[in-house]
């Protein structure tokens, strides 16, 4: 397979590029040919993990929930109108930037942490953060401890080869301390070593440890969540480089979520704000100006996102609150977070 | 008759023959059998006790929900332990079955489910697999009519890619309808086994993917759980294992050089490499060789990865049945004026694949295994949606319920698997069995 199929495929594909069939898909119209392609297909392709929860992971019926989900549902309502036309593709950690580079899907909203790297190497931009993640810490409540920085000689179960492993020894050098890692590759092993005690802290995303926090049932006000996050993990919304506008739509999009929240606009009060005198909202509903068209969309599109999808802070209580996870740093900026939308004028 | 010379008949004493003879003889012969009887007595029971305990005396079979359909699990965390949380499977078993299949449709994927179990059974009623009307005419335009359908594919594909005009691909589209009826009626004349799989698989496809008589289209994206590993699986082997006979006849030709030499490279290319790679290049390494906007679905690619690999595997459990016939039956063969298809059909491949019948359902159930590694290119097969049920966090405590359920699946398929080709065996190979 390695060499006969490899070689056919290539001998296939160079044949198709050189007798110039293989023409990417002109830009008519709106001026971005992922739009385009989204209006005609009257659907959007986003590609998402599938298996995390309360990011993205199918309910009992087979419905896929969580913000990276409903962050698809609000490009597609801004992009062609409709937040349920979304083909919701499951990609891996391995085949997720392929999946976006060859056009399998027109956005990824995966969990994906934003650096340089990926945005400088793999050709692909970063449009917003819709979730910002670090390493976090849990502990025993029996154990008293309330800080990180009062585990000097502590033993922390961890899994080998991840970003968090490098960030607990980063941390507990810049504040000369010691500790002892536990390293068990199998998560529900690890899981496990730190409930039996093994170790005194368990370390991951603090995302994660909120949610494995909660799974515990009635046992989890045993548990803790240390209030200190020792690294950063912007987790964002990625587009393709080389079509500007599509990246414009995604971007603005997010804002048009945060501005909403910031100026009280739900899903349930929206159709009302259609008469509100702030300006802001009359420009973010396009009842004045013309911002949508600026973006080659309808001037309705945030309220159809608004409508269908909700504001930020919707989305956030629907998926990551049942998960246990406080707002924090996730907060918009006037409330002691970093989610700052600029102006939409 | 002659009761007056015969002596009259008596059993033979209890402690001769009958069930208390055999458990003096087997289990309890001597004090050191006595006790091991009772120590195993003992702790089978205390087992089987604990199972039946744990599975249904105190296990928890419903929990109740909020106003927001949050399940409330304290119960299942309470019993924990004591008893299982049969709850999970009553909450996620749609979900673990038919994936994420839109909730209203699940009959569909339901009803695919029946199907390739019904299609199951039939192949391994006896007699079906002789041929039907023994018509040269018949023969041929079946053929034709299966060679228009794969060329209208093939065609109607590359045309998709090459941007042909529309009416043309119209008209393909109304060959290509014409001539998969033509087929499938066709074929169940001729071959009425190959024709009852071409109708079925066509009907499990139709139900599945949607789109005409009024069942909505639903994308292969959507896709999931059992469906996905019966596909897999069942298309896999059904094309791998002809693939494989010719491979393996390939690889000892001595007429073709160069077919040798391609079946060769083939069987030890793929033999070489993990299926998981060939799975990656199927997922990863294709998209980037096509020309931008040209997407092959990709269960298709991973169906094709899973069938080329099989049939590497096959081959060589193939050839090892053609190695193992006597060179006599072919020089026979040949003597009586044979052609090669006609020595190969009616006296060689007959006698090598039933000799081989134990390896070859072994690398039949461990492909049908195997198909849980689509996990890696974003397809979720039965294994995956349960691993994804449990990742919902009020049910992530109780993993071993899922894990027991997939289990007890995976080993009724594969069990009947090994029990038929048992039966198989017993049955031809009667005459060598005396």
């Amino acid at each position: 397979m390695r060499w006969n199929g490899a070689g056919a495929l290539a001998l296939m594909a160079g044949l198709a590029v050189s007798l110039g069939f293989a023409q990417p898909a002109t830009a008519q119209g709106s001026g971005s040919a992922t739009l385009d392609a989204a209006k005609t297909r009257a659907q959007i392709l986003c590609g998402i993990s599938g298996q995390v929860p309360g990011f993205s992971l199918p309910d009992s019926q087979g419905v896929m929930r969580g913000l990276d989900a409903d962050t698809c549902r609000a490009i597609a309502a801004a992009a062609v109108g409709d937040a349920t036309k979304v083909k919701f593709v499951p990609t891996t950690t391995q085949n997720r930037f392929t999946a976006l580079q060859s056009g399998e899907v027109d956005l990824l909203s995966r969990t994906t942490t934003w650096t340089l790297g990926r945005e400088g190497n793999l050709g692909l931009l970063f449009a917003w953060v819709n979730y910002y993640d670090g390493t976090g810490f849990l502990v025993k409540k029996s154990s008293g401890v309330d800080s990180a920085k009062k585990m000097d000689g502590a033993t922390i179960c961890v899994q080998p080869g991840t970003s968090t492993e490098l960030a607990i020894a980063d941390f507990y050098r810049v504040n000369k301390m010691k500790f002892t890692p536990i390293l068990i590759q199998d998560l529900p092993e690890l899981q496990g070593a730190f409930l039996s005690g093994r170790c005194d802290a368990y370390s991951t995303d603090a995302s994660a440890l909120a949610t494995f926090r909660f799974s515990q049932g009635p046992k989890a006000a045993d548990l803790v969540l240390l209030p200190e996050i020792i690294s950063k993990e912007p987790l964002g919304v990625m587009v393709r480089k080389g079509d500007d506008k599509w990246f414009d739509i995604v971007r603005w999009t997010f804002i048009a979520l945060i501005t909403a929240e910031e100026k009280g606009v739900t899903a349930a009060n929206v159709d009302s704000m259609l008469t509100s005198t702030d300006p802001d909202i009359r420009r973010l509903l396009g009842v004045d100006g013309d911002l949508g068209k600026a973006l080659g969309l309808d001037n309705k599109w945030a309220y159809n996102v608004i409508k269908q999808v909700g504001n930020f802070g919707e989305m956030w209580d629907r998926n990551i609150t049942p998960m246990g996870v406080p707002r924090s740093i996730n907060n918009l900026w006037t409330k002691g977070g970093l989610q700052y939308a600029p102006p939409m004028r | 008759m002659t009761d007056a010379t015969t002596a009259p008949r008596v059993r033979p004493p209890a402690s001769v023959v009958g069930p208390w003879a055999w458990l003096r003889a087997n289990l309890f012969k001597s004090w050191l059998s006595t006790a091991t009887t009772l120590v195993l007595v003992y702790l089978i029971g205390r087992g089987l006790l604990g199972l039946i305990d744990w599975g249904f005396v105190n296990a928890v079979w419903g929990v109740p929900y909020n106003a927001q359909g949050v399940p409330d699990t304290a119960s299942c965390h309470a019993a924990k332990g004591q008893g299982a949380c049969w709850a999970i499977i009553a909450d996620k078993y749609r979900l673990i079955l038919f994936g994420r299949f839109p909730f209203d449709e699940q009959w569909r994927p339901a009803v695919a489910v029946v199907l390739f179990i019904a299609l199951y059974v039939f192949s391994a009623i006896k007699g079906v697999w002789r041929k039907g009307i023994d018509s040269p005419l018949l023969r041929t335009a079946a053929a034709i009519a299966v060679v228009t359908v794969l060329a209208t594919n093939v065609v109607g594909w590359l045309g998709g890619i090459l941007g042909l005009p529309t009416v043309l691909g119209d008209i393909l589209h109304l060959i290509d309808i014409v001539a998969r009826y033509a087929s499938g009626v066709l074929l169940l004349f001729v071959w009425p086994a190959i024709g009852v799989w071409v109708v079925v698989l066509s009907a499990i496809f139709v139900l599945m993917a949607g789109g005409v008589y009024g069942l909505s289209p639903v994308a292969v994206d959507s896709w999931g759980g059992l469906p996905i590993t019966l596909i897999l699986a069942t298309f896999g082997l059904a094309f791998a294992f002809p693939l494989s006979i010719l491979v393996a006849l390939g690889r000892r030709s001595t007429q073709m050089p160069a077919v040798k030499m391609i079946c060769v490279l083939y069987v030890e290319l793929i033999r070489g490499v993990p299926l998981i790679s060939v799975l990656f290049m199927a997922s990863v390494m294709f998209p980037l060789f096509m020309p931008p906007g040209v997407n092959v679905d990709k269960l298709l690619r991973a169906q094709i990865a899973v069938i080329l690999f099989a049939a590497a595997y096959l081959a060589e459990v193939v050839r090892g049945g053609l190695q193992a016939l006597p060179k006599g039956q072919a020089e026979a063969a040949d003597a009586l004026g044979m052609t090669y298809w006609q020595k190969t059909g009616l006296i060689v491949l007959p006698q090598a694949l039933r000799l081989v019948i134990p390896p070859l359902v072994n690398t039949f159930i461990g492909f049908f295994k195997d198909t849980s590694l689509v996990l890696i290119i974003g397809l979720f097969d039965l294994l995956t949606m349960g691993k994804i049920a449990l990742s919902d966090p009020p049910w992530q405590a109780f993993p071993t319920e899922v894990y027991i359920v997939l289990a007890l699946i995976y080993i009724s398929f594969c069990f009947a698997m090994s029990k038929y080709s048992r039966g198989l065996e017993r049955e031809l190979n009667q005459a060598r069995g005396r």
